[in-house]
């Protein structure tokens, strides 16, 4: 076939692109993997007994603003890193903010602890467990975030995997702390992370193989 | 920015809406910087120039839905054909043939090249390898120019599965031709 013939079958038909149906089947696959996502921690895991009375707590709201940030962060990144050519603009930025913000606080809490306590500020009662559950409940918005990028046409694809990844990763600790006991930002700033980097190391692994077109 | 820059976006966002003459437009002018961009960038593979023409031809197709008119046209297309040539030569591992840098912004509308060569590889064959149920959505709609109605009554599905079959047609083509070089 030549070139000006397949182009005279590419413009044949004039059907019409309307973005707003691809944004509104994104827009349901997502309500849809969250939907199954919070069913896992609170079928599987259980809601917080305490969640009112720390509902009181400044540290919880710092916990729900900190994994909110940086969830809409890795989502701006994810949807930028899916058009080809269009810039990062500010996404590494605003997935960084949040994580020295925080850190900043946990060096904070360590230095004005005392020293007996510090270990419990960094372990907690759930360190063990904490990643992995993070990474569990990652695991249906992994797929309908990887879904939705591999419909779009990212060119980088190692990062757009890893975008993706890390928002999966941060909507399932959003997630996760309503029924996580632990508010000390020194096990946020390790712990929770831990648990956001895995499924984006799984991103940056499976990118290349699963988003390319 | 380019002065063909504006033109050829107002020819794209017409054809989004449905002008097909306006889209066909786009295409055709766009193939000619393809090419140019292509043949210099593919100096010592030249018989590849005209295959991956095609091919970043479908991948615009394609992906037409990613662009946002927001955004520079230059950008856009440019990143389309960069990750084309570069699954390319990622392909044939022969990265060493990349002599050019590839990030000249905005130069890809700067040079356009009309003189189209044969496509070693015939995009025609590969559609005949595709299921029925997108190749013959494709076969009458983008080959005979029927309209989507007479479409679905030839094949005997509906409209609605006839756009899907030309849509999910077009990517499964594409990458047939991704696989097939």
């Amino acid at each position: 076939m030549k070139t000006e013939e397949l182009i005279a079958a590419l413009a044949a038909g004039g059907d019409v692109v309307d973005p707003g149906s691809a944004a509104r089947r994104h827009a349901g696959a997502m309500a849809v993997a969250v939907l199954a996502a919070l069913l896992m921690t609170l079928g599987l895991l259980g809601l917080q007994p305490a969640l009112p009375s720390e509902a009181l707590i400044p540290m919880f709201w710092v916990r729900e603003a900190f994994c909110a940030a940086l969830a809409a962060a890795g989502l701006l990144g994810a949807a930028r890193l899916s058009r080809p050519g269009a810039p990062l603009g500010l996404a590494p930025a605003a997935i960084a903010a949040p994580l020295l913000i925080l850190w900043a606080l946990a060096l904070g809490q360590l230095m004005v602890a005392a020293p007996q306590e510090r270990l419990n500020l960094v372990l907690g009662q759930t360190a063990r467990v904490c990643p992995f559950l993070i990474a569990m409940i990652s695991i249906p918005l992994f797929v309908a975030i990887f879904r939705i990028m591999r419909s779009l046409a990212p060119t980088r694809l190692r990062l757009a995997g890893a975008a993706g990844g890390f928002a999966a990763g941060a909507m399932a600790a959003l997630l996760y702390t309503l029924h996580c006991p632990e508010l000390a930002a020194p096990f946020l700033g390790i712990w929770y992370l831990l648990g956001i980097l895995m499924p984006t190391a799984l991103g940056a692994v499976l990118g290349p193989r699963l988003l390319r077109w | 920015m380019p002065p063909n820059e504006e033109r050829l976006r107002g020819l794209l966002l017409r054809g989004l809406a449905g002008d097909s003459s306006a889209y066909h437009a786009f295409l055709k002018e766009l193939s000619g910087h393809l090419r140019a961009f292509l043949r210099k960038r593919l100096a010592s593979l030249p018989e590849e120039v005209e295959d991956l023409v095609q091919e970043s031809l479908l991948a615009v197709h394609n992906q037409r839905h990613t662009y946002d008119p927001r955004q520079p046209l230059t950008a856009w297309v440019l990143a389309v054909a960069r990750y084309k040539l570069i699954d390319l030569l990622r392909r044939r591992s022969r990265t060493e043939l990349l002599h050019d840098p590839l990030d000249e912004d905005n130069e890809l509308l700067a040079a356009s090249d009309s003189e189209a060569a044969d496509a070693r590889r015939d995009i025609a064959k590969l559609l005949q390898q595709l299921p029925d149920r997108f190749r013959l959505p494709i076969v009458y709609v983008k080959l005979e120019g029927l309209s989507v109605a007479e479409a679905a009554r030839r094949i005997g599905i509906s409209e609605s599965a006839v756009k899907v079959g030309v849509h999910r047609g077009l990517k499964a083509l594409a990458s047939k031709v991704r696989s097939s070089s």
